[in-house]
């Protein structure tokens, strides 16, 4: 295809028409039979076939109109960037980009409380907010903090080091089995489980660190893959210990330095006077988790400046050079795993204790899957990147729960979570697209002469494992 | 000189990574039969400019004329089938892959029938590489790996031949003897090439015509005699080596 | 066996008896040499012989399949390379190595780089991260010194002002710098470059060679580098180690090996000899000034132009099918006949010098008797170019015994090889062999010679 660089709008026009009307008949042939028709049981369990071509339609019109537009405004689009790039030569990062982790720092801080004020400015009582923002600070809050902190542990190995770790969900169960076990089985505290069961991921993942030293890419991804898959089938079979698929509950709760979140007169509401709610529990935990991500995110940032951190990123360009340089590669792939696994191990103690129940089911390989691809989405390595794309992912779908006046276009058994994964998997796509090296795609040194230059992401390679 | 027949013509080309602007308005082009050469230092844009022939990247503003036609936003895989062949910076073979199954890679934008031939002129050229014929890629020395990509080039039958580099890394004999295999096929077969060397006192001999660039700009063209010549060429690239 | 290396305490490296076989390929074979300490050592060859390999083996990438490897550190400390691996040997032994293909963690600034390359002693002072992490003073001083050790290295290599762009960025040269400095930042006492010119400019190596006596210089550092450019070897090496297929072939002073028979037919053909020649003529000559030789290479380069490039060459499009003609192609055949002119052929001299890929006045269709002689026997006539002289008419040694000037020119157009005729008294050698052979019948000759 010889593009020539006609700029006479009939010419344009035609094309985008041509190719809207590909985009459309494509749209048709796809999505004929998998949306166009639909097969029901009725009442004597026979098959019924009904189509929807209105349904079909939509999306047929759907994908040729955006075809069309997107071919139509083409020329335009190039236009404006070229002018742009003529403009932006050497563009500073604004303000806002330069202050953004202080000011997400401050929103996640006061988060809870604003939702509070809102939501009872809004019911116009205090304690009717407070129950309101219960869904908030959990299912918004807590959960995504979880997958940050997660993620963050998680880019240690892969954004750092760059060894692409596909069972990272394991030391995530590791962590909340020994919670789980160890404080229903010995009764210890959260705050002695915490660590202790940091401790146990990281050998857990210094374990797995041995056997795929010598892996590299695709072989590394596999082995790890299997590592999760082997850590998941123990705790579903080794019924003695873990109970299987039942799972183990009636986890005891995090305390606030001994003072129990309970009704009681020992409670927490209670020494301070304030009306029963299980809502400070949550608000706690709130703190609790952002405390931990946070802890993972200081960790992170010292340790890049550290010689280690450095070995780690150095072992992602090249490690060959780096064994030339008398580096360690051994040892420095161990401590990423290590680490990496640690906070893994933190977070998987704290959904225990949020929980109060954990079975296998929450340690699936699709869990490894998200929280990679949250690490992906935000460029390796980007702190803020990849926190953005875990609110995205997770707050997503959260919010695709909440749009109930969905049903009301779609019919009401229209559940629009059901499309969770079709909008993960489009959203990876239009952003990879859009951002191959993710939200956060440049890189910031560790140390500088003159002054901090931000790399651009061409420069930086992902690794080999 | 007849510019309109050239095969190869560049004219204004700019090329930028990111917002680095690499090649500005660079205007060169080979007749075809020619050994063109292009001189200058490290980092000048000359490989930039042989990358941007085949549109990686792409040029930003400025026409790419091959033969006639404008390839300058033409796909690169197309660009190659027009019979343009290089042998890239930095080698590129294919590292998995045999000497015999590299040189087949290269030929297979021809019918294989003239495979054993272009075959047995590329071992005579680089003997090293029939002893090496069943080694993978990867395993060849890096002196191996630039003939096997010099090889891999001549077995696509190109018309339009870009060297980048070709003496980075050979022994000088066999320096020697790329340059008299370029001479030899561009005396016999009349094939065109593009060639990017460090070396400027091989490359001048050997070419007819060459351009100094620096600083992504064309800065003196001339015949290869009038730059050998010329004072400020010999102050700049020829000089300082042999003190 | 006594190795053949003298203990010897001025060598700071001891290459006894290494091979290194990949399966059934012999990459070294037996190989013994020395580098001195504080002498600049040139590992050269060609390609293939083995040069990267050696290095694979002292830097512990490879094990060697047999053989000793002996680093004696100032202090006297022996290691035996071999035996080490590769991270240890950079850092106990102190061994530093660049790559052929330049290894920079291109996505690092250039300063990272550097401080990368200072990872051991900085890992110690931080307490193995954990102090450094906590924020104890000792790290940051650490760090600071590290900083400063980078800036007198980029201040050395002269890319101070680019010190926060990423390595990647740098171009080529700059980027062979870098990988010096960084392998320097790791104090190295023995350094190991592989290719360190490898696609400069004559501008650059030479920049190169200042840095390197400067390294030696200031840092006492030895050096160990293996190079194809020879305005490199043979101006700063102290002793130069030739290999091909992986044994020694020649070992001496830059000035021995290069006069070195084995060597010039191995690696270094003539032409370079010929620069040397004329550089140390224009030295003799009194003329310090390198323009002098700069000219005179440029005046014989350009008189050779005029000889083989023809000004107004006719051009056509050649249509590609009939492009590619390999100049292996079998045989002097009526396809090539018309491209060549008609009037070489027919015996007239070239006058103008206007020689096409031709063949000599005196050229046949077929050798006499449908046997050619064994035209190998004439010194500087290899198999390749016996091929050459056979594809255009050229097969018996009267042949070229009768050849007159312009008949040498053509000769040495299609050959590319320039005064050498002349030089090497090809003519003359014909003449004796043609007497000889005329002398006694071909098959007597074999048992007879000796």
């Amino acid at each position: 295809m010889a593009v020539t660089q006609t700029t006479e709008p009939d010419s344009v026009l035609a094309k985008a028409l041509k190719e809207g009307l590909i985009a459309g008949a494509l749209a048709l042939g796809l999505f004929c039979l998998v949306v166009g028709f639909r097969t029901e049981q009725n009442i004597r369990n026979e098959l019924i076939l009904t189509h929807r071509w209105g349904l079909l339609t939509i999306f047929v019109l759907g994908a040729a109109i955006l075809r069309f537009v997107i071919t139509y405004t083409a020329p335009l689009r190039a236009e404006r960037k070229k002018i742009k790039r003529a403009v932006a030569v050497a563009k500073e990062p604004s303000a806002f980009r330069r202050s953004f982790p202080k000011i997400g720092l401050g929103l996640l801080l006061l988060y809870p409380l604003l939702v509070i004020l809102i939501l009872s400015a809004y019911q116009g009582s205090m304690m009717g907010g407070l129950q309101a923002s219960l869904k908030y600070v959990d299912n918004f809050g807590i959960q995504i903090l979880i997958y940050v902190m997660l993620a963050w542990g998680l880019n240690i190995v892969v954004g750092l080091a760059g060894l692409l770790d596909l069972g990272y969900v394991a030391f995530y169960a590791v962590g909340a089995y020994s919670y789980a076990l160890l404080s229903t089985h010995f009764g210890f505290s959260f705050w002695l489980l915490l660590p202790m069961a940091g401790i146990f991921a990281a050998t857990w993942g210094v374990i797995l660190g041995f056997p795929v030293l010598r892996l590299r890419g695709d072989y590394l991804a596999i082995v790890t893959l299997a590592f999760g898959e082997i850590i998941r089938l123990i705790l579903i079979n080794w019924t003695a210990v873990t109970k299987g698929t039942f799972g183990i509950s009636g986890i005891a709760k995090a305390t606030l330095f001994g003072i129990p979140f309970t009704p009681g007169p020992t409670g927490f509401a209670a020494l301070l006077g304030l009306p029963n709610s299980g809502v400070y529990y949550k608000i706690f935990l709130y703190y609790l988790i952002l405390g931990l991500a946070l802890l993972t995110a200081w960790v992170t940032i010292r340790l890049r400046r550290m010689p280690i951190g450095r070995a780690w990123e150095a072992l992602r360009e090249d490690e060959i050079a780096c064994r030339s340089l008398g580096i360690n590669t051994t040892t420095t792939k161990l401590t990423a795993f290590a680490t990496g696994a640690m906070f893994g191990g933190f977070a998987g103690s704290f959904f225990a204790a949020r929980q109060g129940f954990v079975s296998p089911e929450s340690f699936v390989f699709l869990e490894s899957a998200i929280i990679l691809a949250m690490v992906v989405l935000g460029g390796m390595g980007s702190l803020v990147g990849i926190a953005i794309a875990a609110a995205v992912m997770i707050g997503g779908t959260e919010l695709l729960r909440e749009l109930e006046f969905l049903k009301l276009i779609f019919g009401p058994d229209f559940t629009p979570e059901l499309y969770r994964m079709l909008l993960f998997g489009l959203a990876m796509i239009v952003v990879m697209v859009w951002k191959p090296r993710g939200f956060a795609g440049s890189r910031e040194p560790s140390a500088f002469l003159h002054e901090r230059k931000m790399i651009s992401g061409e420069f930086t390679k992902e690794g080999h494992g | 000189m007849s510019e309109n027949k050239a095969l190869l013509r560049i004219e204004n080309v700019e090329t930028y990574y990111g917002n680095i602007r690499a090649l500005s308005g660079v205007t060169v082009h080979a007749n075809p039969g020619e050994i063109v050469t292009l001189i200058g230092a490290n980092g000048a844009g000359k490989s930039t400019l042989m990358m941007t022939i085949f549109g990686m990247p792409r040029a930003r503003t400025g026409r790419i004329i091959f033969d006639g036609k404008d390839i300058t936003q033409m796909p690169t895989h197309e660009i190659a089938r027009l019979r343009i062949a290089q042998s890239p910076e930095g080698r590129r073979i294919f590292p998995r892959m045999t000497v015999q199954e590299n040189l087949q890679m290269g030929a297979s934008l021809d019918n294989l029938q003239h495979f054993d031939e272009d075959s047995r002129m590329v071992f005579d050229l680089f003997p090293r590489l029939k002893e090496r014929i069943n080694q993978r890629g990867g395993t060849l020395s890096g002196g191996e790996q630039q003939m096997l990509a010099i090889g891999r080039a001549l077995m696509a039958r190109p018309r339009l031949l870009l060297l980048d580099e070709p003496s980075l890394g050979l022994a000088p004999l066999i320096i020697k003897h790329i340059f008299e295999a370029i001479k030899a096929l561009n005396k016999n077969t009349g094939l065109t090439v593009f060639l990017v060397e460090q070396n400027a006192f091989g490359a001048l001999k050997l070419a007819d015509r060459g351009y100094v660039m620096v600083n992504g700009i064309v800065t003196m063209s001339g015949s290869s005699a009038d730059l050998l010549a010329d004072p400020e060429v010999r102050a700049a690239y020829l000089e300082g080596g042999r003190h | 066996m006594i190795s053949e290396v003298q203990k010897n305490a001025s060598a700071i490296l001891r290459v006894e008896r290494l091979s290194m076989k990949f399966g059934g390929l012999i990459a070294i074979n037996d190989l013994n040499f020395e580098a001195k300490r504080g002498a600049i050592t040139a590992l050269i060859g060609p390609n293939g012989a083995g040069k990267t390999t050696v290095f694979n083996c002292i830097t512990g990438f490879y094990k060697p399949t047999e053989g000793m490897l002996t680093l004696t550190r100032q202090n006297g400390e022996e290691y035996l390379l071999e035996r080490m691996s590769d991270h240890v040997i950079t850092k106990r032994a102190k061994v530093a190595r660049t790559f052929q293909n330049i290894r920079l963690f291109s996505g690092l600034t250039v300063l990272e780089n550097l401080l990368v390359a200072q990872h051991n002693p900085l890992m110690l002072s931080s307490g193995f991260t954990i102090l450094g992490l906590l924020g104890f003073p000792t790290y940051r001083k650490a760090a600071a010194d590290a900083i400063e050790k980078a800036r007198f290295w980029l201040e050395k290599i002269n890319l101070v002002n680019r010190a926060d762009d990423p390595a990647g960025d740098l171009p080529y040269g700059a980027q062979r710098r870098l990988e010096i400095a960084r392998a320097m930042c790791t104090e190295p006492e023995l350094l190991c470059l592989d290719e360190p010119a490898a696609g400069l400019n004559a501008r650059e190596s030479a920049d190169l060679n200042k840095l390197l006596l400067d390294i030696r210089a200031e840092t006492g550092t030895s050096i160990l580098l293996i190079e194809h450019d020879m305005s490199v070897v043979m101006e700063i090496s102290d002793h130069v180690v030739v290999l091909e297929y992986g044994t020694k072939i020649s070992d001496g002073t830059p000035d021995t090996v290069k006069n070195d028979p084995k060597v010039i037919a191995a690696y270094l053909g003539v032409e370079d000899e010929e620069v040397v020649e004329l550089i140390e003529k224009a030295e003799e000559a009194g003329v310090d000034d390198i323009t002098a030789a700069v000219d005179l290479l440029s005046t014989e380069a350009l008189h050779e132009i005029e000889e083989t490039h023809p000004d107004a060459k006719p051009v056509e499009l050649i249509p590609a099918s009939t492009l590619v003609e390999t100049p292996a192609a079998k045989a002097p055949s009526a396809r090539k006949a018309p491209a060549k002119p008609a009037s070489s052929k027919a015996g007239a001299p070239a006058k103008t010098g206007v020689i096409k890929a031709g063949a000599t006045s005196n050229a046949l269709a077929e050798p006499r008797g449908g046997k050619p002689d064994p035209l190998i026997l004439i010194k500087g006539i290899g198999p390749v170019n016996e091929r050459k002289l056979n594809e255009h008419g050229i097969f018996h040694f009267d042949q070229i015994a009768a050849w007159k000037k312009a008949d040498v020119i053509a000769a040495e157009a299609y050959l590319a090889f320039d005064g050498r005729i002349a030089r090497e008294d090809w003519i003359g050698q014909a003449k004796k062999l043609a007497k000889e052979s005329q002398a006694k019948p071909a098959p007597k000759k074999t048992g007879g010679a000796k």
